[in-house]
């Protein structure tokens, strides 16, 4: 179908491109986008609009919901572990993936093993490991006999201050992969050219590292941080199984927080957190975009 | 040097659940039993059972109606889930690959927003949305939204909008109608962009656990990823086979379809 004006074709060249594909595309979209609205679009809309409204009775209250929920102390404490979760794992992960892709891009052969090594633990379902990740790092575990052994303290791993980095490491440990291939990828775009024209100039390889590798992956750094920032708000799964509903403090995240707030029906707090949570999403990929977006057009 | 220790460090876990689930009963409580409260001492995890054997897995195969109940609970979940983001997704992904429409750019840019909301933002009122469609407590709970997901259109239109536009054009000259072009041109040519969103699609849902947590109230409907918690000294050989077989799905997925994996990620890492 073209697009229909109301003039005689003989007056007009005929344009090309089209401007539109007419009815087409609609069709092919509609079941997704039928399915889309009603069970993700709808159920986010209607969360913003009861985080303005009392659970019982849905009254309207303005911003009580958000004051509620600020001056919350569980709140506090689960906003203050995601953000502490997130500004440690996120650069954590990106720079050990990128040095995971460096090493594995060097190597020649059987870089197939190891990309599949580092891949591996994606495939490993959270509940298989959750009986190890006990064994290893109980107070009786694996991990303190090791300790021991070499002399260092030991340590609850995971019901102390150290559950935060038992779930850091599990963090890692899952995701390093994904981030690899995507360094791995990122690195494949970099035109072999400019090392060649740069080891021509007498660049060393730091200076090569920095010039070159550092500013050609930009664009993935982006995207990597934002794709990274998804996947944080998984290792609840991990943290729920290992330790349940109520962790140890430093690991109660808002994830926890709000499957507990689900349990005992306050909504209107939940719905409250969640928009605040979705705006500080939006909010750090908006401040990525605005970090490293740039990179995209020269 | 430093990439094998690394590599060795991810197989641990795998060979220690493997030789793990080989232990007798009575091995796992005695090495596990510290771990679980029921022993004083340290815990061993041998990386050879001393006395290997089958017994886990005979009983857990032979004898465990609630493990087959939540492996087959896990399977109707997941299939159906993989198969409903395809349906859905994959013309979805070509319209707004390949058409030029008024609104494209604001579909996509929804799509790409939805995609990064967490599920705990939206789960009470998915619950209230689910409950109206007397969905909650069902299989279809987890299925519909799952299969609504929009992350694998995302994925998939990375794919289609790679397939040279040659192609299509000249199957328009053949005739072919939009929907003709999308089977006959499209889906074989897109194949990789959608296996991608089915391996990356499966190992996702083969670990939901937000989903049934929160939608799901009869326990007879729990998928395995919320039965292996439950470990005692007494089961403790067995729950090690457990979390052996509830591996198997998702390992040979992996094997099988690791370049498509690797393909996907990078495909999702793409700059628009």
């Amino acid at each position: 179908m073209r697009h229909k004006t109301g003039t005689p074709p003989a007056e007009r060249p005929p344009r090309l491109p089209p401007e539109t594909d007419g009815a087409a595309p609609w069709l092919f979209l509609l079941p997704s986008l039928t399915a889309v609205s009603v069970l993700v679009l709808l159920p986010f809309l209607d969360a913003v609009r009861r985080s303005f409204l009392s659970a019982a009775g849905g009254r309207f209250v303005g911003l009580d919901n958000y004051r509620a929920v600020l001056e919350n102390q569980a709140f506090r404490l689960a906003a203050w572990n995601t953000l502490r979760f997130t500004a440690v794992c996120i650069p954590l992960l990106l720079a050990f993936s990128l040095l995971l892709a460096l090493l594995v891009g060097a190597v020649r052969e059987r870089r197939g093993i190891f990309k599949t090594s580092f891949l591996l633990p994606m495939a490993i379902p959270v509940a298989s490991i959750v009986l190890l990740w006990k064994a290893v790092f109980h107070e009786n575990g694996l991990f303190n006999s090791l300790l021991r052994l070499i002399g260092l303290p030991e340590q609850n791993w995971l019901d102390s201050g150290w559950t935060f980095g038992v779930l850091v490491f599990t963090y890692l440990w899952k995701n390093a992969g994904y981030d690899m291939v995507l360094w791995l990828s990122g690195l494949s775009g970099i035109p072999p050219a400019l090392y060649e024209s740069a080891a021509l100039d007498g660049a060393g390889a730091a200076q090569r590292f920095f010039r070159i590798t550092l500013p050609g992956l930009r664009p993935t750094l982006f995207t990597a941080a934002v794709l990274s920032l998804l996947n944080s708000f998984k290792v609840f799964r991990e943290a729920y199984l290992i330790a349940g509903g109520y962790p140890h403090r430093s690991i109660y995240m808002l994830q926890h927080l709000f499957n507990n707030w689900f349990l005992q029906l306050d909504t209107d707090k939940l719905c409250a957190g969640a928009v605040l949570l979705a705006l500080a999403a939006a909010g750090a990929a908006a401040l990525l975009q605005g970090l490293l977006g740039r990179g995209d057009r020269p | 040097m430093v990439l094998s220790a690394l590599a060795a460090l991810v197989w641990a876990p795998l060979w220690l659940l493997l030789s793990g689930s080989l232990m007798g009963a009575e091995e796992a409580a005695r090495s596990l039993g510290p771990v679980l409260g029921t022993a004083e001492g340290a815990a061993v995890w041998p990386l050879l059972p001393l006395y290997p054997t089958l017994g886990p897995w005979v009983e857990l195969l032979l004898d465990s109606p609630a493990f087959f109940a939540m492996f087959w609970n896990s399977c109707g979940q997941v299939f159906p889930v993989v198969a409903g983001q395809v349906l859905l997704g994959a013309p979805a992904a070509w319209a707004l690959a390949r058409f030029r429409f008024r609104g494209r750019r604001l579909v996509y840019t929804l799509y790409v927003l939805l995609m990064l909301l967490p599920f705990q933002v939206t789960m009470v009122s998915s619950y209230l949305v689910l409950d109206t469609l007397g969905l909650t407590n069902t299989v279809w709970a987890i299925i519909l939204p799952g299969a609504a997901s929009t992350f694998p259109v995302f994925l998939m239109v990375r794919f289609f909008a790679a397939i040279p536009a040659a192609l299509t054009e000249a199957a328009a000259l053949d005739g072919a109608g939009p929907l003709q072009t999308f089977l006959h041109v499209g889906l074989p040519l897109g194949a990789p962009g959608i296996l991608s969103a089915v391996v990356l699609g499966f190992l996702e849902y083969w670990n939901a656990l937000e989903q049934p947590l929160a939608f799901l109230k009869d326990k007879a409907l729990w998928p395995l990823s919320l039965y292996l918690p439950a470990v005692t000294a007494e089961n403790a050989g067995r729950t090690l086979a457990a979390s052996a077989a509830a591996l198997i799905p998702p390992l040979l997925i992996f094997l099988f379809g690791q370049k498509y994996l690797e393909a996907g990620i990078a495909a999702s890492g793409l700059k628009d």
